[in-house]
């Protein structure tokens, strides 16, 4: 209690209130808790009992879901070392961009300089409010396909377009989960630091940072996660993951409905396996955290 | 930086009608008092009277919109202020003893002197381990704060803020967040610093407390002194009502 009153007496520019979103908030980590608590035997029968659903439905065709299944297993080794890898590269190349930028948006956010923390709250805004597809699409079209440096061409391919435009939702996101951990260290700590005279920057990396890292890491994770789950989208741009090479196998295999199920089945069940153990960590880092923090 | 010629024998911090307003609410509405190098004065009066802003004042913790605030000669109240070099005199200690919960006991009280004023690792842990038993704490240099006591915190605070050779140390409520029985042990650290020589300002609702260490105690109620005067004449003395009014309560 005692805490929260100094909160409000202090002309630190820190501790000027921003406009919490609950989404934005650290703490929130909603996607993981939702992906933690399926139970996997649960979702793998719910994933079996989808794929009777053609045998039903088409039983008069003379294509049978035994086959639909013959052609998954020969397509499998391609889908996943060609597609779902590349969307694996995607997310991790994402995510590094993301964070750096985010790390960066989110300490000018606090900022004591007024034009810089207002526009950084600006693009934070912007980028965490807007439709993910909408802007892969402006970097699709905007970026330019190529880049010459001198004499050399050196030509930008979709998918690394698609990065950057993924990046730009999760670099305001970690620049909230940033704010927000920053924010979430009591105000006294940065007077107790002032008052030993310890530099802003001194303050900020040797006193508040290390606070607040470990809390990080959960809300990191949980993006990770929402993420991966999101790169599809780019098959939307034509980049060949996981989801364009299933939709080219199966037209290569004659476009038979039975083969619906098996196949987009199967990359929910790669999303779920690589996503699921991310969530678990998630939850149970930031149990830990929780606990000692 | 300013030349500024003071002397010891000068006021170490001189405060002259000092305003300070947050947004429409004015705190302090025209303070003036002296510390003279050694003195212990103590600040009281009812909750909401400005006593922690008046005190955060003089470390630039919270700007003044008008008066002057000189410490060692030097203006607070200018934007040109060095605050490193302010606040490398001007020790503080807080109500919440806002230890950094990351670091060890020792490590607390070393980390100022070593990172902000650059001395020499092994010089600051002799003087910290020194300081450690001066605050009464042998045995604990390894604790993190969350292991121990408030009391126990709030005297490693008091040897963080020492650790840093201030010439003047703030306290604000120092012993308002502490369960009564470790309350002493605290006061019994600040009456050490008291009789050392240490220059202190104490806003305190230890009315005990304070007529024994105090030097001067002045009243403050709606951002103004009301009264002041040294505690032999101040508790019996007093002849404004509200003074009279927050003593009878506090007595
Ligand atoms: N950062 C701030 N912003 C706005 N108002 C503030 C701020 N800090 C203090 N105040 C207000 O200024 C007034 C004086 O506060 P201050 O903390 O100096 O009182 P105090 O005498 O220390 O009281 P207490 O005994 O409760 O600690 C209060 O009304 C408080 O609400
Ligand atoms: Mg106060």
């Amino acid at each position: 209690m005692a805490i929260k009153l100094d909160n409000s007496q202090t002309d630190l520019p820190v501790l000027k209130p921003f406009n919490y979103s609950p989404a934005g908030q650290p703490g929130d980590l909603q996607f993981s808790r939702w992906l933690a608590e399926v139970p996997p035997h649960g979702f793998i029968g719910l994933l079996l009992l989808a794929c009777l659903w053609p045998v039903i439905a088409a039983a008069q065709s003379n294509f049978t879901t035994t086959q639909a299944f013959e052609a998954l297993w020969r397509w499998m080794p391609f889908l996943l070392t060609k597609g779902f890898l590349l969307n694996v590269v995607v997310s991790f190349l994402t995510m590094l961009i993301g964070t750096i930028a985010g790390i960066l948006l989110g300490l000018g956010q606090i900022s004591p300089i007024n034009w810089l923390r207002r526009s950084c709250w600006f693009i934070t805004q912007l980028f965490r409010n807007s439709p993910w597809l909408v802007l892969l699409f402006i970097v699709m079209l905007a970026f330019p396909f190529e880049i010459q440096i001198g004499d050399t061409i050196i030509p930008i391919p979709d998918w690394m377009k698609a990065v950057f435009g993924l990046s730009l939702p999760i670099m305001a996101n970690i620049a909230e989960v940033v704010r927000g951990g920053v924010q979430s260290v009591s105000t006294g700590q940065w007077e107790a630091a002032e008052s030993l005279a310890y530099t802003r920057q001194q303050t900020l990396w040797m006193i508040i940072l290390p606070q607040c890292f470990k809390r990080m890491i959960p809300p990191w994770m949980n993006w990770y996660a929402i993420l991966t789950m999101a790169t599809p989208l780019i098959s939307l741009l034509g980049v060949e993951e996981i989801i364009t090479l299933s939709r080219q196998a199966m037209e290569s295999e004659d476009n038979h409905p039975e083969l619906l199920m098996p196949f987009f089945g199967f990359s929910l069940v790669i999303f779920f396996i690589y996503c699921y153990p991310i969530a678990r960590l998630t939850m149970k880092l930031e149990k830990r955290f929780n606990v000692k923090g | 930086m300013t030349t500024h010629n003071w002397t010891p024998d000068q006021p170490l911090i001189s405060i002259r009608d000092v305003h300070k307003s947050f947004g429409d609410l004015e705190v302090l509405k025209g303070i003036t008092l002296d510390v003279r190098q050694g003195e212990v004065i103590c600040i009281i009066g009812p909750s909401g009277s400005g006593k922690s802003t008046l005190i955060r004042c003089i470390n630039a913790l919270n700007p003044i919109n008008s008066g002057s605030i000189k410490v060692e000669g030097q203006e607070v109240n200018d934007p040109k202020l060095d605050k490193l070099a302010l606040r490398k005199k001007v020790g503080m200690v807080f109500q919440q003893y806002n230890l950094f919960p990351h670091k060890t006991a020792l490590e607390n009280i070393m980390m100022a002197p070593v990172k902000v004023l650059n001395e020499p690792v092994d010089e600051v842990e002799q003087r910290a381990r020194k300081l450690m038993k001066r605050v009464n704490l042998i045995g604990k240099e390894d604790a993190y704060p969350g292991e121990l006591s408030g009391g126990q915190q709030q005297r490693v605070a008091i040897a963080r803020s020492l650790a840093m050779n201030p010439d003047v140390i703030l306290f604000d409520e120092v012993t308002a967040a502490l369960d009564p029985e470790t309350v002493n042990e605290v006061l019994l650290a600040i009456k050490d610093l008291a009789q050392d020589g240490m220059t202190c300002i104490l806003v305190t609702h230890e009315m005990g407390f304070a007529r024994e260490v105090a030097d001067h105690i002045y009243f403050t109620d709606r951002g103004v002194i009301v009264e002041h005067g040294p505690p032999a004449t101040f508790f019996t003395e007093a002849s404004d009502p509200r003074t009279q009014e927050f003593l009878s309560q506090i007595l």
